[in-house]
């Protein structure tokens, strides 16, 4: 649960570089926010966070980046705002991206949990907490199915079930 | 006679009120749209999307509203690249897809050559550059793998109805300055989030008075801008273009505006971004002291035709001291550029050539800066390590820039060059 602050504009050419995406998924994120933490993809433990200022995911449609940081284990995104493509790719995975206005203020290394139900990050050790913006409604049945293709699974399946 | 009781509404408010099947909208509200069109190139498209398609067992909702062009890994270059052309190719027969455009060039700029966008359409694209298509007074944005997945099998996509910044630009650019310009600009002034995923219209005398491909370069950096689309009201330059009658799509004269910007285009230098945002820009004059060992002209912002015309037009009768390389953005842009004389300069000047596609631009395909190479560059974004090593620098400036600083051997205004 060990968060990793990082700065605004952090754009997915960094989070993703251009030159690894011809592989896999699996040696892609290995190469993980390389060019700015170049310890991240061997260090990040399940269940990490991933904290960044403003306009978090800047750049291409590469869907790879909220994929390779969904890969490695991260639990949820945080930030002051995020790219509105992103966005959507990091919900469309099934990966939470939380919109935390005092994201600045959260400290590096800080152990986080997510409260889901009250929309809270909580601080382990020092009990601070920190609101963010619920996911909207008419994506929370999707990412809850765990992203977009669970879900459209699951509605055509019911489809040809009813 | 006006109907007073439909609400004033912008351009984007129109066009997805349109695909929603609605007679009107309002910003802030969540509708889902009927996609007209859906492009893909091969990084993005048929490659990720096939094996979702399987797992799911379903086929794409209406084949002749899909377009593939491969851009990303051609020229192929190695194994991988060679079976995700293949993949390519293999799917859009199976899938039945006829408007496949293969190594004709880059998917944003083939995409409406080859006459597939009109005003009116609610169309996206597997790729961020996709505002581009706004150009042409349709709806168009960018997309992930997943989400064009969705888009595929259901033929309709979820938007939240934006809001429109409209950014007015009156007067007349200056010789040697360009939608590049106005773009590094805006994003230097409003930054990287200043559109706000919202849509951001361009307006003005000086915006109606450039060409069709100026215009899809100021739509294609709203990606840059932040914005979710760039939008351009049709007009006759729209139809000319497409060689085709055409419906007006614009916004309502007193439509209501998130903010609305005014400036003088006539007041606007050529503009450069340093390393390592698009961001960081300023005029010109700023970066004399900056030497380049690379000039690229390449990418859908950088190497259409008319991109070509602007570096020919400083290069004619010049040659280039640093390394110029030239990767040009279609297959029917060479062909017009080598018939009209456009090519021989460039060749003249001393370019290298490199194969149609998006080139060094993403840093996907071949070939890529070198450790600590300084580059300048006509491409969209300078992201640290999108061309190649993390250590590379990479300055973002116009086709005119590019060509002037190539010759100059510093970065160079390029209005020097054309008196």
């Amino acid at each position: 649960m060990k968060t990793w602050v990082l700065g605004d504009n952090v754009d997915t050419d960094v989070i993703t570089p251009g030159r690894y995406m011809k592989f896999s998924i699996e040696e892609i994120a290995r190469h993980c926010l390389e060019p700015v933490l170049p310890q991240f993809a061997s260090s990040v433990q399940k269940g990490d966070i991933v904290v960044g200022g403003r306009n978090f995911g800047a750049g291409s449609s590469r869907e790879q980046a909220p994929a390779a940081l969904k890969h490695l284990g991260v639990a949820a995104l945080v930030a002051e705002s995020f790219a509105g493509l992103f966005y959507r790719n990091a919900l469309n995975l099934g990966l939470p991206a939380l919109v935390c206005p005092q994201a600045k203020q959260i400290a590096d290394g800080a152990p986080l949990a997510v409260d889901f139900e009250r929309s809270l990050l909580v601080d382990q050790d020092t009990k601070q907490t920190y609101a963010f913006e619920p996911i909207p409604p008419h994506l929370l049945e999707m990412v809850r199915d765990g992203g977009l293709l669970a879900h459209l699974e699951k509605r055509l399946k019911c489809r040809t079930t009813s | 006679m006006t109907d007073n009781t439909k609400p004033m509404m912008t351009l984007a408010q129109k066009l997805v009120a349109r695909a929603a099947g609605r007679s009107s909208v309002t910003p802030g509200e969540i509708v889902t749209c009927k996609v007209d069109l859906a492009m893909m190139h091969d990084s993005g498209g048929p490659r990720r999307v096939k094996p979702m398609l399987e797992r799911l067992g379903a086929k794409v909702w209406d084949p002749s509203k899909v377009v593939v062009i491969t851009d990303h890994y051609v020229p192929t270059y190695d194994d991988e690249s060679r079976k995700i052309i293949r993949i390519a190719r293999d799917w859009v027969r199976e899938a039945g897809i006829d408007n496949f455009y293969d190594e004709q060039g880059i998917c944003h700029v083939v995409l409406p050559e080859r006459g597939h966008l009109r005003p009116g359409m609610f169309a996206v694209g597997g790729d961020s550059h996709s505002p581009t298509g706004g150009a042409f007074a349709a709806y168009m944005f960018g997309i992930g793998a997943t989400e064009m997945l969705g888009v595929l099998v259901t033929g309709e996509i979820w938007l939240k109805v934006p809001h429109t910044i409209a950014m007015d630009f009156d007067g007349r650019l200056q010789p040697g300055v360009s939608a590049k310009d106005i773009m590094l600009f805006l994003i230097g002034r409003f930054g990287l989030d200043g559109g706000q995923y919202q849509a951001v219209e361009y307006r003005g005398a000086a915006i109606r008075a450039l060409p069709m491909q100026e215009r899809m370069t100021l739509c294609n950096m709203t990606a840059e801008l932040g914005g979710q689309t760039g939008l351009i009201a049709s007009d006759s330059t729209t139809e000319a273009f497409l060689n085709t009658k055409i419906e007006t799509w614009e916004s309502d004269r007193d439509a209501p505006l998130m903010a609305h910007h005014r400036f003088n285009a006539a007041d606007l230098a050529p503009q450069v971004a340093a390393p390592h945002s698009p961001a960081n820009s300023k005029a010109v004059d700023e970066f004399r002291n900056v030497t380049p060992a690379v000039a690229y002209i390449g990418a859908c912002t950088g190497a259409k035709l008319v991109d070509l015309r602007m570096a020919a037009s400083v290069l004619k009768g010049r040659k280039a001291r640093t390394r110029l390389m030239v990767a040009p953005a279609s297959a029917r842009d060479v062909k017009a550029a080598q018939e009209e004389g456009t090519l021989k300069i460039l060749q003249d000047a001393g370019a290298e050539f490199l194969g149609l596609g998006c080139g060094i631009c993403a840093g996907y395909g071949g070939n890529v800066l070198g450790e600590n190479v300084v580059a300048i560059s006509t491409t969209a974004r300078n992201f640290r390590g999108r061309m190649g090593a993390a250590s590379s620098q990479v300055y973002l400036a116009s086709p005119y820039t590019v060509a002037a600083t190539a010759v100059a051997g510093h970065v160079c205004d390029p209005r020097e060059m054309l008196q």
